[in-house]
């Protein structure tokens, strides 16, 4: 018997995009020039996490005409973002065909309680987190892939780090403890409990765990890979940056050589200047996207 | 005997883990050194065009070839299928590739995401009942050349076919618990190593 979109099939496609980048583009041929550098897949927008912070206002799903069009002009997977809780914009995107929904918070959350139920849906979902209980709680709604949020435009890593240390080191602490005190962990991290359980037994998350928010450079890519990210997002930080070709390319080769420091030195050779970062710290609470979502 | 799954992109641990629970000795393969020293090879699933432009940008298609002409065995899953064919339907322009099996290949042919699915398949030369196939975002298999043997159809449509030396699959016996396809593949490698022995 034939089944379709599966927890399996879900699941299974974040497992092929690992490895890889993911990058942001809001024009068809953005699209075709990170496909020819190599990416595994585009997020298709209407503007990049550095320019929806700079504009300001309420950022929604792009148009559904800008995402044909990405669709249309690349054979590699095509995700779209909708705003957190906006099953609506969920529902248009799985209409559209589009190959993964991000539930992100770079766009303005819709509903401040409640997540999307991801299990309603044929299409997957990925989801951002930081720390080990939001990665679950999203997981238990139905994320098929989790990436920790860093800072979105700000091309500064230091967050991304952040959130993916803590994951990591939650979730070796969780293999350290016994069955006894699992309960009143899942309690801790306000994470389901047999998700707990699964990671306690296990030692990694139970669906893909990839990293984003900030990454701007190859560098950049092979830090968050050694940390433990299984394949990176890069927004702002290609079309944002001087040579988006070349850097893009860099991205995507130092993304699979991220342990051989040669290779990274090799592809970081004379591919422009990044984009311009913003320092984080000194930021107001009131600017970061990543507290949108719980 | 030592197999190797190409771990540029994609679904590498997987294989991995595979290959370890039959007992193979199996490794990462990066470098073209590391893929001259293999007895076998996987290609894994995973974006076909990443994968072929890393596998030209750093020296390993040739030395996969030689591999594979030198009688070692290579199996393509899904990815590492188009990766493996003569002719790509749906491809990108000039989409770096193997082209060693006599193949056409059609590219995200069951559709996209959304039609990704499962299902049970008869696969010839491989007892004890149908295999749970996982298809995602799939290639098949339009047309086979002289000596292609077809191991396996869905919805009437080819997703396994053998050319002596060389495996290939629509699908992602990875991801199942089911580790026939990989005992099959291994046996090939046996079989191959045995061969080149003599």
């Amino acid at each position: 018997m034939t089944e379709k979109s599966t927890w399996r099939t879900k699941v299974g496609l974040a497992e092929m995009l690992k490895g890889g980048v993911i990058m942001d583009v809001t024009t068809a041929e953005q699209a075709k020039i990170a496909e020819e550098a190599g990416a595994v897949a585009v997020m298709a927008l209407e503007r990049v996490p550095a320019d929806i912070r700079a504009q300001g206002g309420v950022a929604r799903m792009a148009d559904p005409a800008k995402i044909k069009e990405i669709m249309a002009a690349v054979t590699i997977r095509v995700m779209a973002k909708a705003r957190i809780g906006h099953f609506a914009e969920a529902q248009v995107l799985e209409a559209l065909g589009v190959d993964f929904v991000d539930e992100s918070e770079v766009l303005t959350p819709a509903d401040e309680e409640f997540h999307i139920d991801k299990h309603q849906f044929r299409v997957p979902f990925v989801c951002g987190c930081r720390d080990l209980g939001e990665a679950l709680r999203r997981i238990g709604e139905g994320a098929a892939m989790i990436r920790t949020k860093g800072e979105a435009g700000s091309g500064n890593v230091v967050e991304a780090v952040r959130h993916m240390r803590r994951v990591q080191s939650q979730i070796k602490w969780l293999t350290t403890l016994g069955p006894e005190q699992l309960m009143t962990a899942a309690k801790d991290l306000g994470a389901p409990y047999d998700l707990v359980c699964e990671v306690a037994r296990t030692g990694k998350l139970p669906v893909p765990n990839f990293a984003a928010g900030g990454i701007a450079t190859p560098a950049d890519a092979a830090l968050l890979r050694q940390l433990g990210a299984e394949a990176v997002f890069v927004g702002s930080g290609i079309f944002k940056s001087d040579n988006p070709a070349a850097r893009a390319k860099a991205i995507v080769e130092a993304t699979t050589y991220y342990d051989k420091p040669d290779v990274v030195a090799r592809v970081s050779e004379g591919i422009g200047e990044a984009m311009p970062g913003l320092d984080v710290a000194k930021m107001d609470e009131s600017e970061l996207l990543q507290t949108r979502g719980w | 005997m030592k197999v190797g799954v190409l771990a540029l992109q994609g679904a590498v641990r997987e294989h991995l883990k595979a290959l370890a629970r039959c007992g193979a000795e199996a490794c990462e393969v990066r470098t073209p050194e590391e893929a001259a020293a293999c007895d076998g090879l996987i290609l894994p699933g995973g974006e076909s065009t990443t994968i072929g432009k890393l596998m030209e940008r750093y020296g390993l298609t040739d030395p996969i070839k030689e591999l594979a002409v030198s009688g070692r065995p290579l199996m393509g899953t899904c990815a590492g299928m188009i990766l493996m064919a003569k002719n790509i339907i749906a491809g990108i322009e000039g989409q770096p590739r193997l082209a060693l099996m006599d193949v056409t290949v059609e590219r995200n042919a069951f559709g996209r995401q959304v039609d990704s699915f499962e299902a049970e398949v008869e696969f010839r030369g491989v007892e004890g009942g149908p295999f749970r196939a996982v298809f995602i975002c799939a290639p098949i298999i339009r047309e086979v050349g002289e000596g292609v043997e077809v191991l396996a159809t869905c919805e009437d449509k080819i997703v396994a076919a053998r050319q002596g030396n060389l495996l290939a699959l629509s699908f992602h016996p990875e991801l199942t618990s089911d580790p026939r396809i990989h005992r099959y593949f291994l046996s090939m490698c046996e079989q191959a190593a045995k061969e080149l022995a003599r």
